[in-house]
C-alpha cells in the first residue's frame, strides 16, 4: 500500500492543514458558534420590539411608570431602583462565573467550587426577581378601561395622580356572575371576571368630578396626554367597553397588547436562559465537587459554561437598555 | 513555568475586579439618568433619536464590549476567531435593525396620515 502524498506548498502556514489555527479547543469553538447564533435570535426579538416600537412611537408605555414597585415598599413610586439591583446581581455572578474559571486555570478546587456556588446562588436570585417583576407586572397596579379600538385609558386626580379603579367604581347589584363549569355545561368555563364592570367604572366616573382620563397618547413634552374633564366623560361613554386589570397576551392596563407581549416573551425567554444556566452550572459544579476536572487535568467545562453565562448577562445588559431605559 | 502561570492570574484577577468596578459604574450612570432625565439630553435629538438614548446604546454597547473582551476573554483569542463572532453578529444585527426600524417609522407614519381611524 503506498499512501498518496499531495503537496500542497503550504505546510507549515496557519491554515496549511495539522493545525490549530484557531487555538481553541471543539468544545470552546462550538459554544461560540452557538453563542453567536444565540446572540442573532435575541436580536431578531428586540429588534421585532423595536420595530414595533417605532410602529406606536407616540403610544408607547413609559418605562418608568410601569416598573415602579420595589419590595417592601408599597405604594412607594420607585422606578428603576428595582431592575438595577437585578442588573447588579447579573453582574457579580458574571464576576464570580470568571473568578471560579480563573482559579480553574490554577487547578484550585476549592475555590472553584466557592465561587461557583456563588453563581449559582445569584442566577437563582435573579431568577426570584424576575419572578416577582412578573408577578407585578401581571397583576397590575390600577388597572384602567379599554376602547372599541383596543386603546387604553386610565384615570387620574387632579393632582395628576393615577387612580386606581377599586378607588372609582361604584359596586352595583352584580349584573353578571361568573361561569363556572359546575353550574352548567361541565366541559365550559370562563376566565375570571374583572373585579368591576364598564358600567360601575362609568358611574362612579361620573360621581367623582375631579377624575380624569389619560390617553396612551404621548405629547411632546415626552408625557401622556391628559383629556379634560368634558373629553373624559364623552370618551369614556361613547368609547369605553371593558375593564383591563394587569396584563396578559391579549391585554394589559399598560398600553398596545404587543408592550406585554414582547415584554412576557423577551424576558421570558432571557428568564428561560438564566434558568438553563442555573442547571447547567449546578451539574458542573457537582463535577467540581466530585473530581472529574481534578482528574482530568484541566477545568476547561467551567470556561465553557461560563461563557455561556456570561452571555446570558450580556443578552440582559441590551434587555435592561431597549425595555427599561430607552 | 508553575510560577509564571501563576502570576499571570494574580494580575487576572485585578483586570477582573476593575472590570467589574467600571460595569457597576456605569450602570449607575444609566440608573441616575435613567431617574433624572435631563432636559437638554431628552429634548435635543439627533438622527431622530434624543440624545439620551443614544447615550444609553452607546454605554450599553461599552459595556457589552467589556463583558466580551474581559469575561468571555476574547482579548485573548486569536485574531480570527474574534472577528468571526465580532463582525458577523455586528454586520447581521445592524442590518436587521435599519430594516426593521425603517419599517416600523413607515407604518407609523401610514397610520399616523392615512384615512383609517385607530382611536375609537
Amino acid at each position: 500500500m503506498e499512501a498518496t502524498v499531495v503537496r500542497t506548498g503550504t505546510e507549515g502556514k496557519t491554515w496549511g492543514g495539522g493545525n490549530e489555527p484557531l487555538k481553541a479547543s471543539y468544545g470552546k469553538l462550538m459554544m461560540w458558534f452557538f453563542i453567536t447564533s444565540d446572540a442573532l435570535t435575541f436580536s431578531g426579538f428586540l429588534a421585532a420590539y423595536g420595530f414595533s416600537r417605532f410602529k406606536f412611537i407616540d403610544s408607547w408605555p413609559i418605562a418608568d411608570e410601569v416598573f415602579n414597585h420595589f419590595p417592601f415598599l408599597h405604594g412607594v413610586d420607585a422606578p428603576m431602583y428595582y431592575v438595577a439591583l437585578m442588573t447588579f446581581i447579573l453582574i457579580f455572578s458574571s464576576v464570580t462565573m470568571v473568578l471560579a474559571v480563573d482559579a480553574g486555570h490554577q487547578l484550585k478546587k476549592g475555590k472553584v467550587t466557592f465561587y461557583m456556588f456563588l453563581t449559582i446562588i445569584g442566577g437563582i436570585i435573579f431568577l426570584g426577581s424576575q419572578a416577582w417583576e412578573w408577578k407585578n407586572f401581571i397583576n397590575g397596579t390600577y388597572g384602567a378601561v379599554y376602547t372599541k379600538g383596543g386603546n387604553i385609558l386610565q384615570f387620574i386626580d387632579g393632582d395628576g395622580h393615577r387612580v386606581a379603579l377599586s378607588d372609582i367604581a361604584v359596586p352595583e347589584a352584580s349584573v353578571r356572575v361568573e361561569h363556572e363549569a359546575s353550574n352548567g355545561i361541565w366541559f365550559e368555563s370562563e376566565k375570571s371576571l374583572p373585579s368591576y364592570s364598564i358600567e360601575e367604572v362609568k358611574a362612579g366616573f361620573g360621581e367623582n368630578s375631579d377624575l380624569l382620563i389619560r390617553t396612551q397618547m404621548v405629547n411632546e413634552e415626552g408625557e401622556k396626554t391628559i383629556l379634560s374633564r368634558e373629553e373624559s366623560i364623552a370618551k369614556l361613554n361613547s368609547e369605553a367597553v371593558g375593564v383591563v386589570e394587569g396584563a396578559n397576551l391579549t391585554r394589559n392596563e399598560y398600553g398596545p397588547p404587543l408592550f406585554a407581549d414582547f415584554f412576557f416573551f423577551i424576558t421570558g425567554f432571557h428568564g428561560f436562559h438564566v434558568f438553563s444556566g442555573v442547571v447547567i452550572n449546578i451539574i458542573i459544579f457537582f463535577n467540581v465537587i466530585l473530581g472529574t476536572y481534578e482528574r482530568r487535568g484541566n477545568y476547561e467545562m467551567v470556561e465553557k459554561v461560563g461563557l455561556y453565562w456570561h452571555f446570558v448577562d450580556l443578552v440582559w445588559v441590551f434587555v435592561f437598555t431597549f425595555f427599561y431605559l430607552v | 513555568m508553575a510560577h509564571d502561570t501563576a502570576h499571570h492570574h494574580e494580575s487576572n484577577t485585578k483586570r477582573i475586579w476593575t472590570v467589574f468596578v467600571i460595569l457597576s459604574v456605569i450602570t449607575i450612570v444609566e440608573v441616575i439618568l435613567g431617574i433624572i432625565k435631563p432636559h437638554f439630553l431628552t429634548d435635543t435629538s439627533f438622527l431622530s433619536m434624543s440624545l439620551l438614548n443614544w447615550i444609553f446604546i452607546i454605554l450599553t454597547i461599552y459595556k457589552a464590549y467589556y463583558i466580551a473582551w474581559a469575561f468571555m476573554h476574547l482579548e485573548g483569542e486569536t485574531k480570527g476567531l474574534r472577528r468571526a463572532i465580532v463582525w458577523t453578529s455586528i454586520f447581521l444585527i445592524s442590518y436587521l435593525i435599519f430594516i426593521l426600524l425603517t419599517e416600523g417609522g413607515y407604518i407609523y407614519e401610514v397610520y399616523k396620515t392615512n384615512h383609517v381611524a385607530w382611536d375609537f
